[in-house]
């Protein structure tokens, strides 16, 4: 299938700030392809590019090389087409303190070149729980309520491609289960929703696939399960019936640690493995003869994930 | 072309202007009266006609000018300025809207603010002194220019600010000097021979002084040499802002 959003080798120098000051590569010859309807979550540290590479897709930013294509448009030299696909809810809240909620969504649909239509501006307002604050100032809404215009203006003129910089930074755990149910609600309809997030809990719940980003470079694209299950570890924890000081000799082969004060032995395994090695190792305890009241296992997180690709990326290493 | 973004920009700006419309008209409005209470009436009754013209009544078109060129600048100036400042220009650089469409949005409106405080100003000055127009078209023709050709330079001086110091600096240092030196309340002609020749490097004395051709019929400079000057002003700002676009100076990094 045709990717909906293509980038091509895409790098971004920023001049230096000062005279005398270095240039910054924020981004560095990144490809990447965005699948139709899929929530693609794009995950980095602080400064690894993602905002770059977002404006540089909505044109806020100029590219130093590299193309990007999306639905088949140039957004340099088709921008008018390109855009007209996109809609931006950027990291910031920047609104327009003085204008009315229903001006500054209207104005929004009008700078895309639509015609009004007061009756879907009516239906995101509501949708969005903004329907009584629609005369409100904005200055006068709280930040959550802030977060939903901002989403709101990027709805107004029906993007296809939606990004989504940091949508929930900031809002309570209320309104946030409001936004993930609105992305999903979304992408049900068939927009396709690249977001950028912090909160790795965020991406684990709604992602179809996963970017990992650091220092400029796209370090990792995979699908969510797949990244899950090919870098996530399984953990079998043992609970010991009485505490050991070290993990046995005829238990050596296995590779256990020992954790919680020795009460507890702990094998990492491949679950996807023909044999996971589990059987052998609950025989050879009981032929050690030690004695265990609970077995629990563990799949690692997405931030355990995210945070070991990282650390291997400043490292130098390969995921 | 993408007409509704023209369309939306000019009418949020227009908007923008009709919430605080009554500060808006009523500073200029007393502004200019006092220039007629203390120009026309109080020193100006002690002055002899210029060109057969009453002194109340000659600085009409100086102080429409004034104001078309302040307010003009001003508009322009913070409608670009203030996106900038909170962060919503990156919906305008991210809309399918060309450079072309943004500046006839925001210029546009700017322009089209400062004209009908220009119209203010004169059915103000109606009530203090005897004013007639020679040349309507002329006169409308200079007044679009000048709004439109100031407005681009006011577009360009919020492009450039980044700092509200910055917004103020221009007009203020530049703009209002050049005015008052432009003839705007005195005959060029009344000068020095030497200020003369110094004062033909002044823009506003063009605009002025072709503008008062049109309510009068007497001018400082023949009034094609005025209308030329206006274009080759309205072309560089227009040039300017070709390259500001070009190269995204202060709007793209």
């Amino acid at each position: 299938m045709q990717p909906i959003i293509s980038v091509q080798q895409l790098s971004k120098t920023y001049a230096p700030r000062n005279a005398g000051g270095q240039p910054f590569q924020a981004l560095k010859d990144v490809s990447l392809d965005i699948r139709k309807g899929e929530i693609f979550a794009l995950l980095g540290p602080n400064g690894a590019g993602k905002t770059t590479l977002i404006s540089v897709i909505c044109g806020i930013v100029t590219p130093t090389s590299g193309a990007v294509v999306a639905d088949g448009f140039d957004i340099q030299k088709q921008f008018r087409q390109a855009r007209d696909r996109i809609g931006l809810v950027p990291q910031e809240l920047t609104t327009d303190q003085f204008e009315s909620v229903w001006n500054t969504v209207s104005f929004s649909r009008g700078l895309w070149g639509k015609p009004a239509n007061p009756a879907l501006i009516e239906k995101i307002l509501r949708d969005l729980s903004l329907w009584d604050k629609k005369d409100n100032r904005i200055r006068t809404l709280s930040g959550g309520m802030k977060r939903r215009v901002m989403i709101a203006k990027a709805l107004s003129h029906e993007p296809q491609i939606l990004f989504l910089d940091e949508p929930t930074a900031g809002v309570d755990v209320e309104l946030r289960q409001d936004m993930w149910n609105l992305v999903r609600k979304l992408r049900a309809e068939g927009t396709t929703i690249i977001l950028t997030t912090h909160y790795i809990q965020e991406a684990e719940e709604m992602a179809d696939r996963i970017g990992v980003i650091s220092k400029g470079s796209l370090i990792l694209v995979e699908d969510k399960a797949i990244l899950m299950r090919k870098l996530g570890k399984k953990q079998l924890s043992i609970h010991l019936h009485d505490a050991l000081d070290s993990v046995p000799e005829a238990l050596a082969t296995h590779k256990l640690t020992l954790g919680a004060n020795g009460t507890e032995l702990v094998f990492t395994y491949d679950s996807q493995a023909d044999r996971t090695g589990i059987t052998r190792l609950l025989q050879d305890v009981s032929a050690a003869g030690i004695r265990y009241n609970d077995l629990a296992t563990k799949q690692s997180s997405l931030e355990e994930i995210f945070v070991s690709l990282v650390r291997n990326d400043s490292n130098g290493a390969k995921p | 072309m993408n007409v509704g973004a023209i369309k939306a920009i000019y009418r949020f700006e227009m908007a923008r202007w009709f919430r605080t419309v009554l500060q808006s008209i009523a500073s200029p409005v007393i502004s200019t009266s006092l220039y007629f209470v203390v120009f026309g009436a109080a020193i100006g009754s002690r002055f002899t006609d210029i060109d057969g013209v009453g002194y109340g009544s000659f600085i009409v078109p100086g102080l429409i000018m004034l104001m078309l060129l302040t307010q003009s600048i001003a508009n322009a100036s913070f409608g670009i300025y203030f996106p900038k400042f909170t962060g919503t220009i990156y919906e305008v650089l991210s809309a399918p809207v060309s450079y072309l469409e943004i500046v006839i949005g925001y210029v546009g409106a700017a322009a089209t603010k400062s004209i009908v405080l220009g119209l203010i100003i004169l059915a103000t000055a109606w009530l203090f002194v005897p004013v007639y127009i020679l040349h309507p078209f002329v006169m409308v023709l200079f007044l679009l220019l000048t709004a439109a050709t100031f407005s681009l330079l006011g577009f360009i001086i919020g492009i450039w600010a980044d700092g509200f110091e910055k917004l103020q600096l221009v007009p203020l240092l530049i703009i209002t000097p050049l005015t008052f030196l432009g003839g705007t309340f005195y005959s060029i002609g009344m000068l020095p021979p030497f200020w003369q020749k110094v004062t033909l490097f002044n823009p506003v004395v063009y605009l002025v002084s072709g503008f008062r051709w049109s309510f009068y019929g007497i001018s400082d400079v023949g009034f094609g040499v005025s209308l030329l000057m206006t274009f080759v002003f309205l072309g560089l700002c227009l040039a300017v802002i070709a390259w500001i676009f070009k190269t995204g100076y202060r709007l793209k990094t």
